[in-house]
């Protein structure tokens, strides 16, 4: 009985389920697209993006820059929510609640508090709870997906290897978190107790997520998504909206791959769309192969 | 209810982008089979439309995109039961502001796209309605606003002194998500649209 469990999320308000959850279901069968500048926002939204993530440098610069990547300047994010009608999303630091606290002060949006910046704090995330802003944040498998669900995240994303134009990481987390649900089905009350204590999350968590065979909250895909095909793959093993960072604006022709993306996400299951949206989309992303990376060049491992 | 000679009719629900998932648990609720359109051969032999939130810039892109817009806006106009909800509604107000796009006129309404503000005033709130069970609220994200309403047009609730929930014809339109909510009444409402016009149909051969 889904039904049953509706309006009860373990952990939330029914107010929070509905305004907070029901903020991030309205995203669903779309693309949140990764920009830096009021220009790029534009052209993200007339591509057709469900919203966009405003932020000064996109992983891949932040990649190639090094240095301390903190929350966006308060300036550039007003000049975003300006410049387009659709949800303006920003990012803060693991941790950072102080950052969080101005952005829920600017109003945006959606906050994704995030392994792409460096982190503040090695122990403790933002408590999400303590703001009327939604949160998303990273997971790459089911443990870190519920605790922060626990926190308060609104919606998860798999964390992938962001800025790296391979999906690889993004398939690896969808698929980690899918079939640890799927262990969890029929699982009995000491199997549920044991689970919660090796998540170090409540049982009730672990209990709704056994009998719905999902999460409580919407679970989106991000992290080196570059081609059409790349989205479509992630919508087929089952998230429910798409990020795209660095793959749009890092391209050959932005605008084109943007509403490519936005139509294969629609048409995800429809092999012959995604033919048609794939042609002569120039140049994408230069991609990165992952087992090149150092284990501290690789963001993922950020705040578990 | 439909009778047990016929099957239910088949609800339509425009899935573009948005929160069309819902709309298909709230109508299963009520007995109702839905059908997701994303090309206008979804469109034949429906006996209801729901036009779901989400962003209705995404939306307008993808009809231009996949030709669906005047064969949507013939199935719009063919009488049978429409439910627009949040983005939904803004496709069918007569005139759309802040900032002003295209839409397909059903519902004499000016709406201002989200004019309630951002996501930080998105929240609960109760509804005032002649025609709603007492104590009936309504979830509003990032909702448009009803400046306007135009002869034709018949308010059932309102926020504060705000319309919210209007009908015209067979279209019923609402600022808020009746499908985020167990049960919500508005959905029933439209559930029940959809059985009667069924039911006032010669059934189908076969």
């Amino acid at each position: 009985m889904t039904q049953k469990h509706k309006q009860q999320v373990p952990g939330f308000t029914a107010e929070e389920v509905v305004s907070k959850i029901g903020f991030c279901k309205q995203l669903e069968g779309g693309v949140i697209m990764d920009v830096v500048d009021a220009e790029q926002a534009r052209i993200a939204e007339e591509a057709g993006a469900c919203a966009v993530m405003a932020l000064e440098r996109v992983p891949a610069d932040i990649r190639k820059h090094g240095g301390v990547a903190r929350a966006s300047d308060p300036e550039m994010i007003a000049a975003i929510q300006k410049a387009v009608s659709i949800p303006v999303m920003a990012k803060v630091r693991i941790g950072h609640f102080v950052e969080a606290q101005m952005l829920e002060a600017m109003e945006v949006d959606c906050i994704d508090e995030s392994e792409v910046l460096t982190p503040a704090d090695e122990q403790f995330h933002v408590d999400k709870r303590r703001f009327r802003t939604p949160f998303v944040c990273g997971c790459r498998d089911l443990g870190e997906a519920l605790r922060r669900i626990h926190e308060g995240a609104a919606m998860i994303r798999t964390k992938g290897e962001a800025g790296t134009g391979n999906v690889v990481e993004a398939v690896r987390h969808m698929r980690a978190v899918t079939s640890q649900i799927r262990e969890l089905r029929g699982a009995d009350d000491k199997a549920l107790e044991k689970k919660a204590s090796e998540l170090r999350v409540p049982v009730e968590l672990v209990a709704w997520v056994a009998e719905n065979q999902k999460l409580p909250v919407p679970n989106f895909s991000a992290g080196g998504v570059a081609t059409p095909a790349d989205a479509a793959l992630m919508m087929q093993l089952g998230a429910e909206a798409v990020f795209v960072g660095s793959g749009i604006f890092k391209s050959g022709n932005p605008a084109i791959r943007a509403r490519a993306i936005v139509r294969a996400v629609t048409h995800c299951n429809d092999p012959k769309v995604l033919v048609e949206v794939s042609k002569g989309l120039g140049e994408p992303m230069v991609g990165i192969d992952i087992t090149t990376l150092a284990p501290q060049e690789r963001l993922a491992g950020r705040g578990i | 209810m439909a009778s047990e000679s016929r099957r239910p009719p088949v609800v339509g629900l425009l899935a573009l982008q948005g929160d069309f998932a819902e709309h298909a648990v709230a109508l299963a609720a009520h007995g109702l089979p839905t059908r997701e359109v994303r090309r206008s051969a979804d469109l034949a032999g429906l006996g209801g439309l729901v036009l779901p939130g989400g962003e209705s810039t995404t939306m307008l892109r993808l009809l231009d995109v996949e030709g669906l817009w005047g064969p949507l806006g013939a199935a719009l106009r063919s009488g049978m039961p429409v439910f627009a909800t949040c983005a939904g509604l803004i496709l069918l107000a007569q005139r759309v502001e802040s900032p002003a796009q295209r839409s397909y006129g059903l519902l004499p309404v000016t709406v201002v796209r989200n004019g309630y503000g951002r996501q930080y005033h998105s929240g609960t709130f109760a509804l005032e309605s002649a025609v709603l069970p007492r104590g009936t609220s309504g979830t509003f994200i990032r909702a448009p606003r009803i400046t306007h309403v135009g002869p034709g047009c018949e308010v059932l609730a309102r926020r504060g002194s705000d319309p919210v929930l209007v009908r015209a014809g067979p279209v019923l339109g609402a600022c808020f998500h009746p499908e985020l909510q167990e049960r919500h009444p508005v959905v029933a409402m439209f559930a029940a649209d959809v059985c009667a016009h069924g039911s006032a149909q010669p059934a189908e051969a076969g």
